[in-house]
């Protein structure tokens, strides 16, 4: 996976709570069975104004100019703002992939579910949580007419905007996978000793665990 | 030392702990089904790898799956993509040996429903699914969590999950459930309370009279909808009820083994004194059948309430709630009772179980569905609870009062089958979810309890199924 280590870029605020992962990629595309090529149909239903399945052309949909995501002075912008318990829902990772492959690099919110932060975690994209406040005053900024742009140092776990700083904590581990871009199931067969000692003790103890399934 | 249930479930299956405090979780049993799990067998192949433990798997296709004609098998299934992916599982499965209930197989349905039905959800076990729904499995006293693709494809390389230990909450709730009230009432009670993200990065044991009181039906039906709070996962106890649902499941121990494994689960309930992170109690009085009025499962309310008005709420709120009532169709201080419905659907994960179905017929004996209602169906969440359902004659009933008897599936819980709403249509649904577009783009969702469902469909509209034979 690609490193993360700084980021900078533009701001979209999305100003709504419990945006949830239906939403974020809506069920018509969890038919592929690819990880990439979902970046066109993230949020479709909010994006276009007519529906849409995983065949249509995308050059023939109409786009729905309200939206967040299609005002011009949010067009390439990398960093998305959101209120509260972004994610929610389903544990589908499509709307990850959906984000990622948008061009999202940071999301910040007030709060996340727990299976989409690991599924960001697991995509190279970086969940920030903030105290509300901050939030708000990040939504003031980039919602004026200028927008704004923002810096974000996973090193030193700070968010950098017009002369300002704010400093966020993400839990360890994860800042390490990010910064290391570590494939994950090859740092845990690196244990696989471990893993082994543990089953024989564990299957001894319980060995009706210790029955396959046939 | 006082233990919690999750304690005691969780220190068992720590394999290891690192200096950030991230702990490796070993997984007892991994439930797979069609749509999240193509990319993790790929992910595997191109690194080579192979399942840790393939005994662990158990796999079933649920939801694409159609619910008519099913004889034809995975041909049946009209959208090429999702009949690929249907194809992907069996495949994978086939190249690496993993017990699967493919289409044709009576044992095949809504993983939820299937993994607890085998027995091959046990007590104490830890269990994962690429589904945010396996919260299910912890009516049975184990550790189920909800996973995306990644970690799917992690498990099925390691047996195990790299995880922090989420913080705890307990939420008892004492006294007996008024007549006519159900677990997804207790459920949908307690969404209300505790808010949609108010259980983010905790687990929560539920607790009290009016949860052990619940059949296992029941609080699978509770667990299942932890999720709704954020919550990693839901548990309840061992005792009694699990103990008698489990004898003599295909998968559940036997003979010496059954002793053995018994001793362990008499152990599994929190100590007195163990202490948690967070705690809620609640009233079972205040318990009254409930229903969904918004596009979350906290905008949930007293069957005989009124659509709740947004005046006292912070900005951000009342703008959720204001498209929540024009996403829906609904003005502020209509009565609950009374919006007319277009549709009925009873199934999924929530409430799909035999229990569900029982009472649906129970309610709908001697009655029909008003003309107004478009489509009524029930989709039973396996292949067995539909033949049990058959066995018991109440197919019969829920036919002659105008339902559709389908074949087990997801169906319209999430729409990914061709059973979905049409735009603006509206429905009362014994599903989880009442997301924008949940059972179909511009669809409207009402949640309800399956008894609750049933009069919805007798009636033509939302309506107190307490109180239905008093309707002219
Ligand atoms: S029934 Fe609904 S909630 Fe349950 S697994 Fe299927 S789609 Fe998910």
């Amino acid at each position: 996976m690609e490193k993360f280590i700084r980021h900078s870029g533009r701001v979209i605020p999305m100003n709504r709570a419990n945006v949830d992962t239906d939403a974020i990629m809506p069920k018509q595309y969890l038919k592929c069975i690819s990880r990439y090529g979902y970046g066109d149909w993230v949020f479709d239903s909010w994006r276009y104004l007519d529906p849409g399945d995983v065949d249509t052309p995308i050059s023939q949909r109409r786009i729905n100019p309200e939206f967040e995501l299609n005002k011009p002075i949010y067009s390439s912008a990398s960093v998305l703002l959101a209120q509260n318990n972004f994610g929610c829902g389903s544990s589908r990772e499509h709307a990850v992939w959906g984000l990622r492959d948008y061009g999202i690099k940071v999301i910040i919110a007030p709060g996340f579910p727990d299976i989409f932060l690991n599924n960001c975690f697991a995509n190279g994209l970086l969940p920030v949580r903030l105290e509300q406040q901050d939030v708000n005053r990040l939504f003031d900024l980039a919602e004026s007419d200028h927008g704004l742009s923002i810096t974000i140092d996973l090193d030193s776990q700070d968010l950098e905007f017009e002369s300002q700083k704010i400093n966020f904590k993400i839990d360890e581990n994860s800042r390490q996978s990010l910064i290391k871009g570590y494939d994950s199931i090859e740092a845990t067969l690196q244990q696989s000793k471990k893993i082994e000692t543990f089953e024989r003790r564990y299957f001894n103890q319980y060995s009706w665990l210790e029955v396959d399934l046939k | 030392m006082t233990k919690s249930l999750f304690d005691k479930i969780w220190d068992s299956h720590c394999v290891d702990t690192n200096e950030n405090g991230t702990s490796l979780l070993y997984i007892d049993r991994h439930v797979v089904h069609e749509v999240t799990s193509a990319q993790a067998f790929e992910g595997l192949r191109a690194a080579n790898r192979g399942p840790w433990r393939k005994g662990s798997i158990l796999a079933t296709p649920d939801h694409q799956v159609p619910t008519t004609q099913r004889n034809q098998g995975i041909a049946a299934i009209s959208d090429g993509l999702a009949r690929l992916q249907v194809k992907t599982l069996d495949e994978n499965c086939n190249e690496h040996d993993i017990l699967q209930f493919d289409l044709d197989d009576i044992r095949q349905g809504i993983v939820h429903v299937v993994g607890p039905e085998q027995g091959a959800t046990l007590p104490g076990m830890t269990l994962v699914c690429g589904d945010s729904h396996t919260s299910t499995h912890g009516a049975f006293a184990a550790l189920a969590q909800g996973i995306g693709t990644s970690e799917v494809e992690h498990v099925l390389a390691t047996q195990c999950l790299i995880q922090k230990k989420p913080l705890s909450m307990r939420i008892t709730v004492d006294g007996k459930l008024p007549s006519g009230s159900t677990a997804k009432d207790l459920i949908l009670y307690i969404i209300g309370q505790v808010g949609m993200a108010g259980a983010n990065g905790y687990v929560i044991e539920y607790a009290g009279t009016a949860i052990r009181e619940l059949s296992m039906e029941g609080r699978m039906t509770v667990c299942n909808m932890s999720i709704e709070m954020g919550a990693r996962a839901g548990f309840i106890g061992f005792d009694k009820t699990t103990e008698s649902y489990l004898s003599g499941r295909p998968f559940a121990p036997r003979a010496a083994l059954q002793q053995q494994a018994l001793e362990h689960w008499l152990t599994l309930h929190s100590d007195k004194g163990a202490s948690f992170d967070k705690e809620y109690i609640f009233n079972s009085d205040d318990i009254t059948p409930h229903v969904t009025w918004g596009t979350s499962p906290e905008h949930v309310l007293p069957i005989t309430g009124s659509v709740p008005t947004p005046s006292n709420l912070d900005e951000t709120q009342r703008n959720q709630h204001e498209r929540a009532l024009e996403y829906m169709g609904l003005s502020a201080g209509m009565p609950l009772i009374g919006i007319p419905i277009d549709r009925v659907f009873v199934g999924s994960c929530t409430n799909g179980r035999i229990e569900d179905i029982r009472a649906v017929a129970a309610l709908l004996d001697g009655k029909t569905i008003a003309s107004t209602i478009k489509e009524a169906i029930v989709v039973p969440g396996s292949g067995l609870v539909k033949a049990q359902a058959e066995q018991e004659g109440l197919h019969e009933i829920i036919l002659s009062a105008g339902f559709e008897w389908r074949h087990p599936g997801c169906s319209m819980c999430n729409a990914m089958n061709p059973d979905r709403l049409e735009a603006g249509e509206r429905c009362a649904s014994t599903s989880n979810r009442n997301f924008e577009g949940r059972q179909g783009t511009g669809g409207r969702t009402h949640l309800v309890s399956p008894v609750m469902a049933a009069a919805a469909a007798v009636s033509g509209h939302l309506t107190d199924a307490r109180t239905l034979d008093q309707e002219e």
